[in-house]
């Protein structure tokens, strides 16, 4: 059951005249969990804010089922938006605002229900990510992890299809950040949502995705796609390959078994 | 800690026709750091004829630190450029794992940025090109904040309630205080000023004239803004800035929220609804603070400074003044929330946000309140 939900072609970004990616062409199915990898300062982040429409293409076309999502028109672009959550890297929680109103903004505006109803859905989505009890608290009284955790709450509150994350475990100490791919994976499954990740943390590259694209700073292109464990295994591109096993050499030497790779992976 | 020094020293070896060794002894550290200058190694070395390999040793090598790499990348990139081949075995281990490190990444072509001269007219070319485009960004802004007003006239903006009943409390009863203060002290000041001349001629009575009017069309309105600019429009910047660093803004976006409906609208109607009545009070504290002067120091009655003020301040005197100060609180709101939207994305931005929006709403206030003034010149008001 492979049924195309975001298909990106053609895709050209570009600051100006300062080129980031060109030529960016991938589909994203149902239930995937698709990874958005590559080194720092590749262009993962603006890929995102390309398709969460924070950012205008240079160039190509960005499909949100069979909807044109750029060409369309604003009132349309916005009910796509509607369908999707997003989870910035920081949280982004507006911190004049208690977690409860930051989760129960989007509800309040969007849905047409009472006051208790809201205040118990908020409640639900707190309680999902973990975060129980934490109502009334304001971001700046919590820390890092949770306020990630709540971002992801808020990301959710209107159900999306789509899940889109940026660098969810950047700053997370192993364990939160295990915790949290398996929270990932485990609303996917439950909810059915389609999850987009921008990552370069190897163990949850290996442990959760389930496709992905390879963007390359150098050649401004993706010069592989497919499920990560599948490209780690068959691609032949020895820079792909050096990410994938964290091989700091140079392509002819010979690779050493990397213990911190070994340790992530077999989580 | 060791406070003797051996004194660093280098020397140059000729080991073979083409070998030459440099012997590094003694500490090679930032307090010792005299004697380190490459240049004269680089000269020895190139006297020696025919060399083609420089051998780099520190047997007896004492404390040692960046000043000693520096010293070493200095001496191996000179070499390189000779075209000579540099042995660094003859070096303790941590020394060899550190210049391995430094040369490990290649030095990313175009990123060096060097420092780039721009000629002064050039200079003067740029200033103004930004200032046409700070003069677009603020047109285009307005124009957005029109469409917002719009909205929200037709009931569609989408912003919380609450928020603006947040921001008026922010705006007003807690800028009170300080609006008490001032306009009070500023009424004082008009009363003496008038006073010292209209005494020559026995005029005492007028300066209630001078104080109502000065007050109700011009000072109150004038001092409430600026008061309004260094608090309140500093204040939005900032908030809204910070919420550009944050991300804050691009998740309203995400969520459908226009940042400028759901941050902008309800700040600048705040500032609407409020600046006209704390101007009606900063004029009715000018009023009392220059009653106090005269009727202390210049012999007139309190019955007959109050009776002067009725006959000398009409009401539409006071509406001239609320008229201004309203413009005034949408200008500030604008200019601050221009200058919050725009912020960068640092900590010294959001800084800078907040300086230039008072400067941006004290220019917009001064400016339109001529503009106003000659307006009513004109009109006969």
């Amino acid at each position: 059951m492979t049924e195309p939900v975001i298909t990106v072609e053609n895709l050209t970004m570009a600051y100006g005249d300062f080129l980031i990616q060109r030529d960016l062409s991938f589909t994203i199915n149902r239930g995937d969990i698709f990874i958005i990898m590559g080194g720092s300062g590749c262009g993962k982040s603006t890929l995102l804010m390309h398709l969460i429409g924070l950012q205008q293409p240079a160039k190509g076309e960005v499909f949100y089922g069979g909807q044109n999502f750029w060409q369309t028109d604003p009132q349309e672009r916005q009910k796509i938006m509607r369908r999707i959550g997003v989870l910035f890297q920081s949280g982004a929680l507006l911190s004049s605002m208690t977690l409860a109103e930051n989760i129960a903004l989007p509800v309040a505006e969007f849905t047409d229900l009472t006051p208790p109803q809201i205040r118990k859905i908020v409640s639900y989505k707190l309680a999902l990510v973990g975060l129980a009890g934490f109502e009334d608290y304001y971001p700046s009284e919590i820390s890092g992890g949770m306020q990630k955790r709540a971002g992801l709450a808020r990301a959710m509150a209107l159900d999306p299809e789509i899940l889109y994350f940026d660098e969810p475990s950047a700053g997370l100490d192993p364990i939160s950040a295990k915790l949290l791919d398996d929270l990932i994976q485990g609303l996917r499954d439950s909810l059915g949502a389609t999850i987009v990740m921008v990552t370069h943390e190897l163990p949850s590259i290996f442990a959760i995705g389930t496709n992905s694209v390879f963007l390359d700073p150098e050649t401004k292109t993706a010069i592989a796609a497919g499920p990560p464990k599948q490209l780690l295994a068959e691609s032949k591109d020895p820079k792909v390959i050096r990410f994938l096993t964290r091989d700091a050499r140079e392509p002819g030497e010979t690779p050493m078994p990397d213990p911190v790779l070994d340790a992530g992976a077999s989580l | 800690m060791n406070a003797v020094h051996t004194p660093s020293e280098w020397r140059v070896e000729r080991r073979s026709d083409t070998d030459v060794e440099l012997i590094l002894t003694g500490d090679w550290d930032a307090e010792n750091s005299a004697r380190m200058d490459p240049q004269p190694v680089l000269e020895e070395i190139r006297q020696c004829r025919g060399t083609r390999r420089v051998r780099l040793t520190a047997k007896e090598l004492g404390r040692w630190d960046s000043v000693l790499m520096v010293f070493l990348i200095t001496v191996i990139d000179g070499c390189r450029e000779e075209q000579l081949e540099v042995d660094t075995a003859g070096l303790p281990e941590g020394i060899r794992a550190l210049l391995d490190l430094s040369y490990a990444v290649p030095e990313r072509a175009g990123a060096r940025r060097g420092k780039v001269r721009t000629p002064w007219l050039a200079e003067i070319g740029n200033s103004a090109l930004r200032l046409w485009d700070g003069g677009k960004a603020f047109t285009l802004f307005l124009g957005e904040v029109a469409f917002a007003f719009a909205a929200s006239a037709a009931g569609r903006a989408r912003f919380r309630r609450i928020d603006l009943w947040l921001n008026i409390q922010e705006c007003g009863p807690s800028a009170v205080p300080i609006v008490t203060l001032i306009s009070l002290l500023v009424g004082l000041i008009l009363a003496f000023v008038g006073a010292v001349q209209l005494a020559l001629f026995g005029a005492q009575i007028y300066i209630a004239d001078l104080v109502a009017l000065g007050m109700t069309r011009e000072m109150g309105a004038l001092m409430t803004a600026i008061i309004m600019a260094g608090r309140t429009g500093a204040s939005f910047a900032a908030q809204i800035g910070t919420m550009n660093v944050n991300q804050e803004i691009s998740a309203l976006r995400v969520m459908g929220f226009a940042p400028l409906e759901f941050l902008v609208l309800p700040r600048m109607l705040a500032l609407i609804l409020v600046m006209p009545v704390l101007c009606l009070y900063a004029d009715l504290m000018g009023i009392i603070g220059g009653g106090l002067v005269t009727i202390s120091f210049f012999d007139v009655s309190l019955t007959q400074y109050i009776n002067r003020t009725r006959e000398a301040a009409h009401l539409a005197d006071v509406f001239v003044g609320l008229a201004k100060c309203t413009v005034f609180g949408i200008l500030i709101a604008v200019a601050g929330c221009l200058r919050g939207m725009q912020c960068g994305r640092s900590a010294s931005a959001v800084g800078d946000a907040a300086t230039s929006a008072v400067v941006t709403s004290i220019v917009f206030i001064v400016v339109s309140d001529s503009i106003i003034t000659l307006i009513c010149d004109r009109l006969g008001i």
